[in-house]
C-alpha cells in the first residue's frame, strides 16, 4: 500500500515541478497546489497505512499491541493544509494584481523590479 | 464486554505536575507579547495615531524580555516550557538555549530600531494598511522560530514570518513591490514547502518531532535510515531561505522594492532565520551529516561570498547594492558552518549577529540617502558629505564595519572564520572570505566615494533637515556596532558558550528531558 502511495506522490512532485518550471505565473500557481498536496500525501504515506488496526492500546498493556497507523501525521497535514491554503489565496490574489498592473503573467516579461537595460554604474570619478 | 473497560485513563504520568516556575514563563513570553501587541493594534485599526506609539512601546517590551531570558539563560542554562503540561516529546516543547536567545535578542533590538525608523518612512497609507500589526506579526513568528524546541513548529513559525513578511513587502502596492513580492513569495513558498517535505521524512524515520529527542536518537538510527539524505533536504531548504547562491535569486530581486523601514528590517532577520535553522539542524541534531556535506557547504559558501559582491559591484541602485551584500554576508556564514569546530560555528553566530546590525544600519543609511538626494541610484547621488558630515561619518563607519575591517563589528567574526578556515588547511576558503572583504570594501568605498564625496552637479539651495526618528536608529546601530568592535570579549565568550552548547548539547537535552533521556 505505502509503495503505492510513494509512487502517487512521486508523480504528484514531477507534475509540480514541471508545472512550476513554466514561464507563466498560472501554470507555477497551480504548480504549487499540486505541490502542496503532494507533501500532504507524503506525511499521509509516512505515518504508514495500517486501516485494519485501530490505534487503541488495549486494557492493562502500556503500548499498542500490534503496529497500527500514526494519527499525529493527519494532526500535521491538517496545520500543512491551512497553511498551504492561506498561502494559495494569496499568491491567486497576487498573481491576479500582478497581471492587472503589469499588463504580463510572463515571468520572463516582469522586469520592473529589475530592469534590463539599466545603466552601468559609473566606472569614474 | 463494555463494563470491563475502564473509562477513566490514568494520564498523569504524561503530564507535568509541578506549575511553570516565572523563568519558565518567559521562554513563550516573548511570541505571547507579540501576538498580544499584534492583535490589539489590529481591533485598534481604525486608530492609526495610536499605532506606532503601541508597536514601539510592544518592541522595547519585547527587547526587555529577550534580555532577561538572555540573562537567566545564560546564567541557568537553557530553559524548557512544553505546551499544554504534556511531557515531551509528546507536548510542543519551546527551549530557550544560548543560540536561539541571542538572535531573539538581537532580532528584537533590530525591531526596535526598526520601528522608530518608521516614524520617519511610514505614511499614513502604510499605517492603514497595517504596517505595525505585521511588523508584531513578524516578530512574533521570529522570536518563535528562535525559541521553538520542536522542529514541525519551527516550519509553522516560518510560515507566520513569510506570511507577514508578504504583507510587509506588498504595503504600498507600487508596480516594482508586485514584481518583487511575486518572486519572492513564489519561490520562498517553495523554500518553505521542502522544509516541510524534510520535516514529513524526519518524522517517517524518527517518530518524534521534538529537537532533542531526535539528537539523541540519530546516533542509533545512523546506520539503517537515510540521515544524508534527509539532512541534504534540510539544507537545501534552508540555504534557500537564507539566499545562499545559487538559490539566492529571490532577494535581489525584491529587497529595493519595500519601504526602507521594510528592507532593513528585512536585511536583519529573514535571512537569518534560514542561517539559524542551518545551525540547528546541521550542527545540533545531524553533527556526522554536517562532517561529510561540508565541502558542499563550504563550496556553495564561497560562492555565495563571491557572487554576492560581484553583484554588488554591477548594480548602479544603492539598495540593490545592499541586497547582494547581504547575500555575499550569507556566504561567510555558511563557510563557518562548513568548517565546524567553536572557531567556525562561533564565528558563523557572531557574524550573523554582526550582520543584522550592520546591513540594517546600512539600509537605514540608504533611506536616508534617497531622501535627501531624491534619487536612489549611485549615478545621480552626490555632495552628501558637504551637507550632513554626521550622517556621511555614521555611514563610513557602516561600509568600514560590512568590509571587515577594525575597529568595528565585522572584524572580529572575519578574524575567527578565517583562524578556523586556515586551522583545518582550508586555505581556499581563508583566501575567499578575504577576497570577499577586500571587494566588500571596494563595493562601499565607491558608493562613498560617489555618493558623499562627489561634488553636486548642482548646488542645492534647500537644505533638507534629517529627522532625528531617521537619524536616532542609525546612530544607535553605528554606536552598536562600534561598541562590539572595541570591545568584543563579553559577547566573544557567550558565542563561545553558544557554540559549545550546539556541539555538545547534553544541557539543552537535559533541559527538555530533566529524567535522563526520553522514555
Amino acid at each position: 500500500m505505502e509503495a503505492w502511495f510513494a509512487l502517487l506522490v512521486g508523480i504528484f512532485f514531477s507534475v509540480a515541478v514541471y508545472l512550476m518550471l513554466s514561464k507563466f505565473i498560472i501554470r507555477v500557481l497551480l504548480g504549487v497546489a499540486v505541490l502542496g498536496n503532494g507533501v500532504n500525501l507524503l506525511i499521509f504515506t509516512g505515518g504508514r497505512l495500517t486501516r485494519e488496526v485501530p490505534p487503541i492500546i488495549p486494557e492493562g498493556a502500556e503500548s499498542l499491541a500490534a503496529p497500527a497507523a500514526n494519527a499525529l501525521p493527519q494532526a500535521l497535514i491538517l496545520t500543512a493544509i491551512v497553511i498551504s491554503f492561506s498561502f494559495f489565496a494569496f499568491l491567486l490574489v497576487l498573481s491576479w494584481r500582478a497581471y492587472s498592473d503589469l499588463a504580463t503573467d510572463n515571468t520572463d516579461e516582469m522586469r520592473v523590479a529589475e530592469p534590463a537595460d539599466e545603466p552601468l554604474p559609473p566606472l569614474g570619478y | 464486554m463494555a463494563a470491563s473497560i475502564s473509562p477513566f485513563v490514568d494520564v498523569s504520568a504524561a503530564l507535568v505536575s509541578a506549575p511553570p516556575t516565572a523563568a519558565e514563563w518567559l521562554v513563550i513570553l516573548p511570541v505571547a507579547w507579540c501576538l498580544a501587541i499584534g492583535a490589539l493594534l489590529v481591533m485598534l485599526r481604525r486608530r492609526i495615531g495610536i499605532h506606532p506609539a503601541i508597536a514601539i512601546i510592544g518592541l522595547a517590551g519585547l527587547v526587555l524580555i529577550d534580555g532577561l531570558l538572555l540573562k537567566a539563560v545564560a546564567e541557568n542554562g537553557p530553559l524548557t516550557m512544553v505546551m499544554g503540561r504534556w511531557l515531551p516529546p509528546f507536548g510542543i516543547a519551546f527551549t530557550a538555549d544560548l543560540t536561539g536567545t541571542l538572535f531573539a535578542f538581537a532580532a528584537a533590538l533590530v525591531a526596535l530600531v526598526a520601528g522608530v525608523f518608521s516614524l520617519a518612512d511610514i505614511n499614513d497609507s502604510g499605517r492603514r494598511y497595517g504596517f505595525y500589526p505585521l511588523l508584531m506579526l513578524l516578530m512574533a513568528g521570529v522570536s518563535g522560530a528562535f525559541l521553538t524546541g520542536d522542529i514541525f513548529n519551527l516550519y509553522v513559525w516560518f510560515e507566520v514570518l513569510l506570511i507577514s513578511s508578504f504583507g510587509l513587502l506588498v504595503l504600498g502596492s507600487e508596480p516594482e513591490q508586485i514584481d518583487g513580492t511575486v518572486k519572492y513569495g513564489f519561490l520562498n513558498l517553495v523554500a518553505t514547502t521542502l522544509f516541510l517535505i524534510a520535516t514529513g521524512y524526519l518524522y517517517a524515520v524518527f517518530g518524534t518531532l521534538n529537537m532533542a529527542d531526535i539528537a539523541t536518537r540519530a546516533e542509533a538510527l545512523r546506520d539503517s535510515a537515510p540521515l544524508m539524505t534527509l539532512t541534504g533536504l534540510f539544507m537545501l531548504a534552508f540555504a534557500m531561505k537564507a539566499a545562499a547562491f545559487p538559490v539566492n535569486f529571490w532577494l535581489p530581486a525584491s529587497y529595493h522594492t519595500p519601504r526602507v523601514a521594510v528592507s532593513a528590517l528585512f536585511a536583519g532577520l529573514l535571512t537569518k532565520v534560514g542561517i539559524y535553522a542551518l545551525v540547528r539542524v546541521m550542527v545540533m541534531l545531524f553533527p556526522v551529516e554536517r562532517e561529510e556535506l561540508s565541502f558542499i557547504l563550504a563550496v556553495a559558501g564561497a560562492l555565495t561570498m563571491i557572487v554576492g559582491v560581484l553583484g554588488a559591484l554591477a548594480q548602479t541602485d544603492f539598495r540593490r547594492i545592499l541586497g547582494y551584500l547581504i547575500v555575499s554576508g550569507i556566504g561567510s556564514m555558511l563557510a563557518g558552518i562548513a568548517v565546524g569546530g567553536p572557531g567556525g560555528i562561533g564565528g558563523a553566530i557572531f557574524y550573523a549577529l554582526h550582520s543584522m546590525l550592520v546591513m540594517t544600519g546600512l539600509y537605514f543609511a540608504s533611506g536616508i540617502a534617497m531622501r535627501l538626494g531624491a534619487s536612489s541610484s549611485i549615478a545621480a547621488l552626490a555632495g552628501l558629505y558637504r551637507r550632513h558630515v554626521g550622517f556621511a561619518a555614521l555611514t563610513l563607519m557602516l561600509c568600514f564595519a560590512v568590509s571587515g575591517l577594525p575597529p568595528f563589528s565585522g572584524f572580529w567574526p572575519k578574524v575567527m572564520l578565517v583562524k578556523a578556515a586556515l586551522d583545518i588547511g582550508a586555505w581556499w576558503l581563508a583566501a575567499a572570505l578575504l577576497l570577499a572583504g577586500f571587494l566588500t570594501m571596494i563595493v562601499t568605498g565607491r558608493v562613498f566615494l560617489l555618493v558623499f564625496w562627489r561634488e553636486a552637479a548642482h548646488a542645492d539651495g534647500e537644505a533638507v533637515s534629517l529627522s532625528p526618528a531617521a537619524f536616532g536608529p542609525l546612530a544607535v546601530l553605528t554606536g552598536l556596532t562600534l561598541l562590539i568592535g572595541l570591545y568584543p570579549e563579553p559577547l566573544l565568550a557567550i558565542i563561545q558558550d553558544a557554540a559549545a552548547g550546539l556541539a555538545e548539547p547534553s544541557a539543552y537535552v537535559n533541559s527538555v528531558f530533566p529524567e535522563g533521556g526520553p522514555r
